[in-house]
């Protein structure tokens, strides 16, 4: 019985690994939540909004390099995100006028709206395979890690090693100042204000003399900026690849779905949902048992409940139970 | 122009655009695109069955689609006698016996008395079923996954004729269909799209990583594809060599054709024999029923109509169509590739958008939709880089043009969102709206 390296391996595989994808999801389903909860619909294309806010990062972030600028230790992905926000604001803000208006002002049901979104979905996806092809690509650079395995086993003398990668670490750090921001705005700033009104009663709020149209573009604008930085995120810690960002929309929905469509703390209480249920789940637990049992009953296989390639079920299964047995959503929905 | 003239006016206008491609192009290109156009009508026809008629929103037809690729490989492929010898009554068993503890563990939980320890009880029932199920699953599938695996390695098929596995294609996808619509079907709309959505991925990974069912992605190729002869037959056959020779075409040529046109008239057949049906049922009462269903769902339960049930109805046979279309382009592909489902884009949103702008509601407009749609989706792939070609023509070499030049062919996915987007905006209601009948 060794407490001490099994909770080592333990932070190593399992908390600091799902803690980095729930800050991930947890941004991703804010996106999502936010449209659905102001715009009224089910955004399908923000996987490929997150892809093509990367592509344009990753497209400046080369720029830079190019000119010898980096951030140090830190990716250099970091200083060409504004950027990337940037693009990604006018392209969506530019859909939205040309296509998501109409159907607005129209008052046309949401599902219209949702295949709206798909159409969307493709133009995004083909611009994004346009701009940067659909390879895999890495670009992080910078220091790759904090502390690597061996320091620590130096550092504490103990058999099992811990890693704490710099993109790890950024993305809990970025991710819980995005989400102070974001609710800072809405809770104290005017048009916070008046988006969460906006959100709650439509008619209520009009006639108190909010103006929609300041209203939608302002979300939209911050659903770029969570979109680019959910992308640029997701890519740092493990690579940039269009069809990984679109089949992440399964893992997004699901956590705002559970946490509950349209409530943004709800958004980051289902990522974490979501992301340590699939990471216990399909984590290989030999290592961290061979610490805690004695040889004989250890046993045999790599003792993961369910394999890697079936990540997608787990989302799935907790989405429906969750909408099955609490539709609302485990934090309530449908309040900003 | 006048309504009852419009669908014929549409489909001759079609029929000039794949003739001209035919005349202008060549004459395998508009077979090729012509038999892809026809699968996806009969998809297309499945999905309008869903969302046309009840307003079901399923966007995992790809899985469905897979599923009905899965039965021809199970129905018609050979015996593979050694796997049955290592293994594969075993996996036959313990799947049954997975079923029947599931199902057993469901009349459990019902009866478990409510106690506190009611969960851990289900937890412990859960535990003990997947361990009696593992010890007859994990070593059947390791013996079988072990027999010759560069060309085998999977349960291989029965040996029976290929239209039976139409059927059986048939029966999987409605299969598939009645357990997600068990889970899923009372869900909103957009929450079942996303629901359907997961399950489509899900059926593909299974496909994609279960080797001892189809050898995931190390792919099949020796499908069977009776009653349409193979090319390399037809060029040794005396009678085909002189045909071909009376009518001045080059014997290899010859053969393309013949096949592609064996292809186009079966599928034709299919979709003829699935529209009649399809028809017939809008036009019944069941038909009117399934309509006063998805324009006011209260009302028609108000008047006794069970709902859920017709839902599950519609649900189930909107699949199956599908996996029939998943069956004819098994065979008619002549290869099984799981791999290549993994693509929701072509697999399921084309299919929609063929839906959407032939009209929801519509079955004539499915099948026009598909026609145009597939045609557009084809040709952009080769008019992508032509285009490309001439707007880049005044740039002067180097990595941007390389990259445009690269680019050019992902254009068609863009074009089909245009397609999809500006239906929705200027005809909601389609090329051929859903006629309305008071």
């Amino acid at each position: 019985m060794d407490l001490l390296n099994a909770s080592v391996a333990l932070l190593n595989y399992v908390i600091i690994p799902a803690s980095s994808y729930a800050a991930q999801l947890s941004l991703g389903a804010l996106g999502v939540t936010l449209v659905y909860g102001i715009l009224r619909f089910s955004n399908f294309a923000h996987g490929d909004t997150m892809a093509f806010g990367t592509a344009i990062t990753i497209l400046f972030t080369w720029f830079l390099q190019s000119f010898g600028i980096t951030a140090g230790p830190l990716p250099t992905a970091l200083i060409a995100l504004p950027i990337g926000i940037a693009a990604t604001t006018l392209l969506v803000l530019l859909t939205d006028r040309t296509v998501y208006q109409f159907h607005r002002k129209k008052k046309s049901p949401s599902v219209r709206l949702v295949i709206v979104s798909m159409g969307v979905m493709f133009i995004m996806n083909g611009l994004t395979r346009f701009i940067i092809g659909v390879q895999e690509i890495n670009f992080a650079d910078g220091e790759r890690f904090i502390i690597n395995a061996t320091q620590f086993r130096e550092l504490t003398g103990l058999s099992e090693g811990l890693a704490i990668r710099t993109s790890s670490a950024i993305t809990v750090v970025l991710a819980i100042l995005v989400v102070g921001l974001l609710f800072w705005f809405l809770n104290n700033t005017w048009t916070g204000k008046a988006m969460r009104a906006y959100s709650d009663n439509e008619d209520l709020s009009l006639l108190s003399g909010v103006n929609p149209d300041h209203v939608v573009k302002v979300t939209w604008l911050i659903v770029a900026a969570l979109a680019t930085t959910t992308g640029v995120l997701y890519g740092l810690d493990k690579a940039f690849k269009p069809f990984t960002y679109f089949q992440m929309l399964l893992p997004i929905f699901a956590a705002a779905v559970v946490g509950g469509l349209g409530n943004p703390l709800g958004a980051i209480g289902g990522g974490i949902v979501i992301a340590f249920s699939e990471v216990t789940l399909t984590y290989g637990w030999k290592k961290v048992l061979s610490y805690m049992l004695p040889e004989h009953i250890l046993p045999d296989g790599i003792v993961q409940l369910v394999s890697i390639d079936y990540k997608f079920a787990i989302s799935f299964i907790i989405l429906v139970a969750v909408l099955l047995f609490k539709p609302t959503g485990l934090f309530n929905g449908r309040s900003l | 122009m006048n309504a009852p003239y419009r669908p014929i006016a549409y489909f001759a206008v079609v029929a000039l655009l794949y003739l001209s491609v035919g005349i202008f192009q060549s004459w395998v290109l508009a077979l090729t695109v012509l038999n892809d156009a026809l699968i996806a009508a009969i998809m297309a026809l499945g999905v309008n069955m869903m969302w046309g008629y009840a307003g079901l929103f399923n966007i995992g037809i790809a899985g469905f689609f897979s599923l009905g690729g899965l039965a021809v490989v199970l129905v018609s492929n050979s015996v593979n006698r050694d796997a049955w010898a290592a293994g594969t009554p075993w996996i036959l068993v313990s799947l049954i016996l997975g079923a029947a503890l599931i199902f057993g563990g469901a009349v459990a939980t019902r009866r478990l008395p409510s106690t506190r320890s009611r969960m851990t009880n289900i937890v412990l029932l859960a535990a003990l079923g997947w361990m009696i199920f593992e010890y007859v699953y994990s070593p059947a599938v390791e013996a079988v996954e072990a027999v010759n695996p560069a060309v085998a390695g999977n349960i291989g098929g029965m040996g029976l004729p290929v239209p039976l596995a139409w059927v059986v294609g048939a029966l999987f996808a409605a299969g598939a269909a009645w357990i997600v619509a068990k889970i899923a079907l009372g869900l909103r709309s957009d929450y079942l799209a996303i629901a359907t959505l997961g399950i489509g991925q899900i059926i593909i990974s299974v496909m994609k990583n279960e080797i001892w069912l189809d050898r995931g992605v190390k792919d099949i190729y020796n499908i069977h594809r009776w009653p349409v002869p193979m090319e390399v037959d037809l060029q040794n056959a005396d009678w085909f060599i002189s045909a071909a020779h009376q009518m001045g075409l080059d014997v290899r040529m010859a053969s393309t054709l013949f096949v592609g046109i064996c292809f186009a008239a079966i599928s034709t057949l299919v979709l003829a024999v699935l529209l009649t049906l399809a028809e017939m049922a809008l036009k019944s009462p069941w038909g009117r029923m399934m309509r006063a269903i998805r324009d006011n769902e209260t009302s028609s339960e108000a008047m006794g109509k069970d709902v859920k049930k017709r839902h599950l109805q519609i649900f189930i046979l909107g699949s199956a169509v599908v996996g029939i279309a998943g069956a004819l382009f098994v065979v008619f592909h002549g290869i099984f590739s799981p791999r290549s489902y993994d693509d929701p884009l072509r697999y399921t949103l084309l299919i929609w958008a063929m839906v959407i702008l032939g009209g929801s509601g519509n079955n004539f407009g499915s099948i026009l939709g598909a026609l145009v749609v597939m045609l557009i989706w084809i040709q952009a792939e080769s008019l992508g880089p032509i285009l490309m070609d001439f707007l880049t023509a005044h740039m002067s070499d180097g990595p941007l043009k390389t990259q445009f030049l690269n680019s050019a062919v992902q254009m068609r996915l863009p074009l089909v969102g245009i397609v999809l987007i500006a239906v929705l905006r200027f005809s909601p209601s389609g090329l051929l709206p859903e006629r309305s009948r008071n």
